[in-house]
Parts: structure tokens; C-alpha cells; sequence
């Protein structure tokens, strides 16, 4: 119970983009990324600008630059990725600071990450300023597969249940003296991961049979239709138009 | 239907045998009766089948041999909608009965499989959650409710669908004595058929005028749940035992 003290995304709040239906987030930033993508990487006033527009949104959603920087860290591991690419990368070499780097892989280098991060601050931002399951009635209303929404809303339902099992069981072995500190250590966490997996699986039958008590024919039953207005959308799209209009002057400069 | 004055029992289970696919016999031939507005608790050691046999009760199990019928409609494939909606189940785990993001949203789940839909279905939800007493509720996840209150909105996750008879499993477990007390009031102040299957046996004389001891998949005995807690013989042959201190007088003594 308690559920996610730390892991935290969303950040309550009453502003324009709070109440924008989730929906018109959910395809705004998908549009912006993809226009993020599409922009040159020899651009960099271009990135300027979409940092720029992010910064606007963040703005207006009053989310703190603190807040999204904490966040960001879920984007080390393509960081990783990034920096290793200039040293590993082939073609001609140029010297920095006595090191002599790839020139491709410094421009590969800087494509990930300043695309990633811009893909990673978007995502931040919709998280912040839209709640998990308000998420997931927009995915539905984007008509995405009906059952992929089915499976991430019952993964977000039970997240906390299994996670507290895991805890549980974490407890019990603790109890009985077991610290996990090596290699020799991980059968023990293994077995505990498969015990868990099996604890899951058969809460999954358990949770279904309860499902078909109540009528449950194979699809959820829509409850609340919760439209977007034509305006919602001309906020919304706010963001990867101004996106476009940016790359698409990148792309005729160049 | 015909034109007896009488309404036909909530429900009513004859013959019912039961083997599991494996091979394993768990019900030898059933029969129950119960009649409308009864409280009936369903006593029986772990193992005597008790679950199996609420399973058959909205059609999860099918049976192998007997029949079910819930206010005179047959548990059968074609009937099965109108038979989930007559008998409303309520699980053990209440984190297996509540699988929607908010308790709106689970409460509305049953109604809303039967095709209810906008005010009513709201009408429906709330009405629910008054008569288990937890209407300020409403919008929670139901993770972040108490044990007690998530068992109480199972029971309301059932009752929107305004079903014939209410069978819970195991009710009281794992409950501290305020939320037990809770859930006992909730239960008596309801004007519905309950079917109540329990270890529990001070919880079913507090909730319950009727027993049935199953045990050894048939049932073993019927009776007023005074006289069947009293009968210290008829309770050891059956594994039940009353708590530690506990001693119930057959008052026709």
C-alpha cells in the first residue's frame, strides 16, 4: 500500500496543460517527437528552439527544471551509449583535448543524445501533468489496441500488490539470515524471482475469475467518454506544430 | 414461471457432483436450499470443497453432474450472463475483486457489463457504496484503501449489479475485530440473500440463522447455527472447532 512515494512522476496541479484531455497530450507528444527526429543534426539553432518550446510547456505546466532533471535519469543508459560512440567510431579523427575522436561518432554521438533528451524531457513533462490511468482512457480514445491498454492498466493496478510481495518476501528471507551480497547469492534470488512470477500468474487466474463474476465478455466496458473539444486540439497540436514550422526552416536552410 | 405465490428459492443446488480434471472427486452429490432473504452460513474444514462449490454457484465451474438454479433460472451456458448477474461473489483477496484504477471505476465494472450506462450506472455506484458505507471513497485507487474498507467495496463491486444472492468467501479474514464488526453490520442491514462460507463459526452465529456443515463434498448438516455450534460431537467429526473460551448453548435446552 502507500503507493510510489518516490518514483513519483506526476505533479499535481490546475493548469492549461493539466486539464488538456489526455488524449491530445499523448498525440502531441508523439508528433513532437517524431518531428525532433526528423530535424537535421547539423541544425543546432533548430534543438535551440525545440528546447526552447519544452521549456515554454514546462512553463506554463509550472513543473519546476529541478523536477525534470531528476527524472531525466532514466536516460543514463543511452548517455553511456552516446559517449562511448565517438571513441569507437570509424572514419576521420579530430583531436579534442589531446584524445583523438571519431568525427562521425561525435556527430552520431550528439544526434542520440540531443534527440534523446529531448524525447526524454517531452515524456517527463506529459507524465508530470497527467495521471497513469488518465493516461490510459487517452490511449484508449487514440483507439490503441484495446488489449495492450487492458494489460498496462492491470500492470499499473497491481504494480504496488506485487511489488509489496516482493517486499514481503524480501523480509522473509532476511528474517532467516539471507543477505544477498554476491554472486554466490543470486540461485536464492532467482528462486524468489520465479516464486514471485508464480504468485503473479496465479493472482492473474484468480483476478480473471473475478472478472468473469461480474460479466466480463473480453472487452472493458467504456464508462466515461471524456471527449477533446476542437479547442483541446488546437492546444494540444500547439507544440509539434511549432516543432515543424522549426525543422522544416532547418530543413530548407540546409 | 408459474403462478405460485411463493417466489422460488434464491437458490437451490441438487445432486451436485464435481470432479476436477485430474481426477480428484471434490463434491459426492450436494443438495441445498435457500429460500429468499435467508442468511445462510456455509461451514467446513479447508478442504471439504467449499470453494469448488461456490464456483459451480455462477456457472465458473460447471457441474459434472446435478443442477444449480439460482431464483429458478438453471445454471447452463446460454444463461450464464443472467446467472453472473443474479449471484454476486465476493472473493477472499479483495485485491483479486478490485482490478480498476479507481473504486468509481471498479464498482461500475458489473453494471456496466450489463449494459448500464450514464446516470444510472452512476446512480448504481453510488447506491452501492452507501450500503456498504463508504461513499466518500469514490474517487480513491483502491490500493490506497484499508484492508477492511477494500473488503467492504468488494462487497459493493457486487451489489451494483443488484444480484439475488450475495456469496462470500471467507468474509472475515484477516479483518481486525472494528472492521469485522463493520463488515457485520454492512451485511445485516442489507435486504439480500447471503450465502456465507466460513471457518468462522462466531461470525456465522453473530450473522447467520442457518448453518450447513459441508464436509467430505456433501453436506453434512442443516441446521439453526445455535444448535449446530452447540453440538460439540457434530463439530469435531467435521474438523470445526469454536475459539479457545467460547461456548454456545443449544437454546432449546
Amino acid at each position: 500500500m502507500g503507493a510510489g512515494h518516490q518514483r513519483q512522476l506526476y505533479r499535481p496541479g490546475d493548469t492549461l496543460v493539466h486539464r488538456l484531455p489526455p488524449q491530445c497530450k499523448l498525440l502531441a507528444v508523439a508528433c513532437f517527437a517524431v518531428v525532433v527526429v526528423a530535424t537535421p543534426r547539423e541544425a543546432f539553432w533548430a534543438f535551440g528552439v525545440h528546447v526552447l518550446l519544452l521549456a515554454v510547456v514546462a512553463a506554463v505546466a509550472r513543473v519546476p527544471p529541478a523536477f525534470v532533471l531528476r527524472r531525466m535519469v532514466i536516460e543514463l543508459p543511452f548517455v553511456v551509449f552516446a559517449v562511448a560512440l565517438p571513441v569507437i567510431g570509424l572514419g576521420a579523427r579530430v583531436e579534442v583535448l589531446g584524445m583523438s575522436l571519431s568525427a562521425e561518432g561525435l556527430w552520431a554521438a550528439w544526434n542520440i543524445l540531443a534527440k534523446a533528451t529531448l524525447g526524454v524531457v517531452a515524456s517527463v513533462l506529459l507524465a508530470a501533468t497527467t495521471e497513469p490511468r488518465a493516461m490510459l482512457q487517452g490511449a484508449r480514445r487514440l483507439r490503441l489496441p484495446p488489449l495492450l491498454v487492458q494489460i498496462a492498466m492491470f500492470m499499473l493496478r497491481y504494480m504496488d500488490v506485487i511489488l509489496d510481495e516482493m517486499r514481503r518476501m524480501r523480509i522473509a528471507r532476511e528474517s532467516r539470515g539471507f543477505a544477498g551480497r554476491d554472486l554466490r547469492h543470486l540461485p536464492v534470488l532467482a528462486k524468489s524471482a520465479g516464486a514471485l512470477f508464480i504468485r503473479s500468474y496465479e493472482r492473474g487466474e484468480r483476478v480473471h475469475l473475478a472478472m468473469l463474476s461480474r460479466g466480463y465478455t473480453g472487452t472493458m466496458p467504456v464508462i466515461h467518454e471524456g471527449g477533446a473539444s476542437a479547442g483541446d486540439w488546437a492546444t494540444a497540436v500547439l507544440l509539434p506544430v511549432a516543432a515543424l514550422v522549426t525543422a522544416a526552416l532547418s530543413w530548407s536552410l540546409s | 414461471m408459474t403462478a405460485s405465490p411463493q417466489p422460488p428459492p434464491s437458490l437451490r443446488v441438487g445432486e451436485l457432483a464435481y470432479a476436477y480434471p485430474d481426477g480428484t472427486q471434490a463434491l459426492f452429490g450436494v443438495d441445498l436450499t435457500i429460500g429468499a432473504g435467508e442468511r445462510v452460513a456455509l461451514l467446513g474444514p479447508n478442504g471439504a470443497g467449499k470453494t469448488t462449490l461456490v464456483m459451480h454457484l455462477n456457472g465458473i465451474l460447471t457441474a459434472g453432474h446435478g443442477t444449480v438454479e439460482v431464483a429458478g433460472l438453471p445454471v447452463r451456458k446460454d444463461t450464464l450472463p443472467e446467472i453472473r448477474r443474479r449471484v454476486g461473489l465476493v472473493f477472499q483477496d479483495p485485491d483479486d475483486q478490485l482490478f480498476m484504477p479507481t473504486v468509481r471505476e471498479d464498482v461500475a465494472f458489473g453494471p456496466a457489463n450489463l449494459g448500464v450506462r450514464g446516470a444510472e450506472l452512476e446512480h448504481r455506484v453510488r447506491e452501492a457504496l452507501d450500503q456498504v458505507g463508504l461513499p466518500e471513497v469514490i474517487d480513491r485507487p483502491p490500493h490506497h484503501l484499508s484492508f477492511g474498507q477494500r473488503r467492504r467495496v468488494a462487497v459493493a463491486t457486487v451489489l451494483a449489479m443488484r444480484p439475488e444472492i450475495l456469496v462470500l468467501d471467507e468474509p472475515s479474514s484477516n479483518l481486525d475485530p472494528a472492521s469485522r464488526r463493520e463488515l457485520a453490520e454492512v451485511l445485516r442491514s442489507l435486504e439480500v440473500t447471503v450465502l456465507m462460507v466460513t471457518h468462522d463459526l462466531p461470525y456465522a452465529l453473530e450473522l447467520c440463522e442457518r448453518s450447513l456443515i459441508l464436509s467430505g463434498g456433501v453436506i453434512a448438516a442443516d441446521g439453526p447455527t445455535h444448535e449446530i455450534l452447540a453440538d460439540g460431537d457434530l463439530l469435531a467429526a467435521h474438523r470445526l472447532e469454536l475459539p479457545y473460551g467460547y461456548v454456545v448453548t443449544d437454546r432449546r435446552r
